[in-house]
């Protein structure tokens, strides 16, 4: 009897503990919204809803506004995604159906140590290393072939100087694609074989197998791993300080051109934000970053239900 | 019994932290701006080896620096930009010059040696207005007769994080070009009309080796660390004076110095070796101490730098401060008084 109550005890402690830790996260949530709001209260109410409209950037006018950034941040994290998606695709089915098995562990391993690097020695690398090369060789073809293109030919163009959103973009695909190649290949491998190897009975094709029968049963993980990407890329810092150039203004819509992103911008004038207005302001561009990344949560957990309420009506 | 032991032990315990407390050597804390962070170091390490006694100092930037020391947390704050008269007045603050440094343009381009390219501070206005663009530019080349300059963009680099590099940078630009002054204005960050963007020094360098035809502004020191190529600049008597501590003393030694509070920027100074483009880095401390001892550590660390000093700083391409300005600054410690109104500054 004693023991039980005992148990009774343990069990009732384990359960308050893990509830307590539990809504500890979501206090700690709330709170981060509630003291970025009263941070950039003053910036809001001073400049209201042209805040995210202005493109004006000056502090010795005590004057703000985060298009510039919001555009910056938004098209860098697009364009690694348009990259990283596809090659992570690719790895992850490389890494599942098609590399030797002897091949798969030390791959595997690979890819993920790649998620190990700081994301400053990405930035370093990217500066040092991979500008020079992109700059000499890269951007002049892609100048010379995709810039002639109708549409999209307006994104390639201008001075090839290695910095800008491009250079970004490709640097954080780099440091994206371990995350969603990973999960991606973790989904994979849950497939029931039993499915799979049907629809090799059946005599279809790995790339039939994989399209029709693999990516359908795994398509919410692979959009939660498309998400874990998007979400570092939209708040990585340093990589795209190095890279992106850092200008508050918009000039073109090239992907050439230098810009500027939330996170970049907060690393580089928190420190030395001396007026009141000014430091109000970074503290908005970090509530509207959380805005952002909150809307694109939402937006693909909406995606998921409705993908899942459409499976539920092809039964 | 117990009781009677564990006050025994405590007693003891408290007598030897007394002790140790006494014989332990005085700790001082400083935070502030970042250009002046190396030579700190360098003097705190060997005022510790000279005297025992420790100087931390944390470099969080001079916008960082100010706030902390308002808000009393350090015993000094350092500031790359003095404050204003009034602002210290307001804070019960004091400031003094601690080490001097310069900033040249820097420039990439090829076949051109430091030295070799002249010019004025409303040419370097209008490049970094955007409003010339090409390094054959009729009044780059007008002022460079001897000097072939290349068909080429100008691709303009400045740094990307707030800094107080950048305000005196934009402080010189405002005295030397109207434009410059109504439309862009003087700050640790500005509206760049054009520029890519560079994060701390290291980053400027690192684009202007990297992107023919740029030009951007960086601490010497940097400039000569990175190989960098740097032009002349005419100073305020028409002259063009080479970068180095030489021109960099004489611009600190013409200043006026005796004016208000040492708000002093030593930009544009008059005399013909002065460099343009100087500045000094600031130390504040309060004016009424609730920690006198404190202070007097402080203070003795400074003087102590600016006896001993003068080497090391030459050594990592800062310039120590020129003799009448350290009278000058230790007269001034006459206005940090404790409590009662002592002043804490002895001269020992």
């Amino acid at each position: 009897m004693a023991k039980i109550t005992k148990h009774q005890w343990a069990d009732w402690l384990f359960f308050n503990l893990t509830r307590f830790f539990a809504l500890l996260t979501l206090a700690m949530l709330l709170g981060i919204i509630a003291s970025l709001i009263q941070g950039a209260w003053p910036a809001l109410r001073q400049f209201g809803f042209g805040f995210v409209t202005s493109s004006e950037w000056n502090p010795p006018m005590d004057r703000f506004g985060a298009l510039i950034p919001i555009y910056g941040t938004l098209a860098t994290s697009l364009v690694a995604l348009l990259i990283a998606v596809p090659v992570s695709f690719g790895i992850a089915l490389f890494l599942t159906e098609l590399s030797p098995r002897w091949l798969r562990r030390p791959l595997g391993i690979a890819i993920e140590l790649l998620a190990a690097i700081p994301s400053i020695v990405y930035g370093m690398w990217g500066l040092l290393v991979f500008v020079p090369i992109f700059a000499q060789y890269i951007q002049p073809v892609l100048s010379s072939t995709l810039g002639n293109v109708p549409l999209i030919g307006a994104l390639f163009q201008g001075a090839p100087i290695g910095i800008g959103i491009l250079s970004a973009s490709i640097v954080l695909a780099i440091m994206i694609i371990p995350f969603i190649a990973s999960v991606m290949r973790d989904v994979f491998e849950v497939t029931p074989p039993m499915l799979k190897e049907s629809a090799y009975g059946l005599g279809a094709t790995t790339w039939e197998v994989v399209w029709n029968v693999v990516f359908p049963y795994t398509k919410v993980g692979v959009i939660g791993g498309i998400m874990l990407g998007l979400g570092r890329a939209l708040g990585e810092t340093m990589a795209v300080t190095f890279l992106i150039g850092n200008m508050n203004a918009f000039n073109g819509i090239s992907l050439f051109l230098p810009s500027n992103s939330i996170a970049s911008a907060l690393a580089n004038e928190f420190a030395e934000a001396e007026s009141a207005l000014y430091s109000s302001s970074l503290i908005a561009l970090g509530l509207i970053l959380f805005v952002i990344t909150f809307i694109i949560l939402g937006f693909s957990k909406l995606l998921l239900l409705r993908l899942a309420r459409q499976e539920g009506k092809r039964t | 019994m117990f009781s009677k032991q564990i006050k025994n032990v405590l007693s003891g315990l408290t007598l030897g932290l007394a002790v140790a407390g006494f014989a332990q050597a005085a700790e001082v804390t400083g935070a502030g701006a970042t250009f002046p962070a190396p030579i700190y170091a360098k003097w705190a390490d060997a005022y510790n080896k000279a005297t025992g006694n420790k100087i931390n100092y944390q470099s969080i930037g001079s916008g960082g620096g100010i706030k902390q020391i308002t808000a009393k947390t350090v015993d000094f704050g350092a500031s790359d930009m003095p404050m204003k008269p009034a602002d210290l007045d307001k804070e019960g603050l004091m400031q003094f010059p601690a080490v001097i440094g310069g900033e040249v343009l820097a420039v990439n381009l090829a076949g051109i040696k430091s030295g070799e390219i002249k010019l004025t501070g409303p040419l370097v206005a209008d490049i970094f207005l955007g409003k010339i663009t090409k390094w054959n530019d009729k009044a780059l080349a007008d002022l460079n007769p001897t000097v072939k300059l290349p068909d080429q963009a100008i691709a303009v680099v400045r740094r990307a994080d707030g800094s107080g590099t950048t305000f005196i940078f934009t402080n010189y630009l405002s005295k030397v070009s109207d434009e410059w002054k109504t439309k862009v204005g003087e700050a640790t960050a500005v509206q760049w009309p054009v520029g890519l963007g560079g994060k701390g020094n290291e980053g400027v360098a690192a684009f202007i080796q990297r992107i023919p035809g740029s030009i951007g502004y960086i601490e010497y020191a940097y400039a000569l660390q990175n190989k960098l190529t740097y032009t002349l600049l005419q100073n305020a008597a028409g002259q063009y004076p080479a970068p180095s501590d030489v021109s960099f003393k004489a611009a600190a030694a013409n200043a006026d110095w005796t004016k208000s509070a040492f708000y002093e920027l030593l930009t544009n100074e008059p005399g013909k070796e002065s460099w343009p483009i100087t500045g000094a880095t600031f130390i504040l401390v309060h004016k009424v101490q609730a920690k006198p001892q404190q202070a007097t550590e402080t203070l003795k660390f400074f003087d102590w730098a600016f006896k001993n000093g003068a080497k090391m700083a030459d050594e990592l391409d800062y310039v120590p401060l020129p003799d009448p300005l350290v009278k000058l600054i230790h007269t001034s410690w006459g206005q940090i008084k404790d409590a009662s109104g002592k002043v804490v500054w002895t001269g020992k």
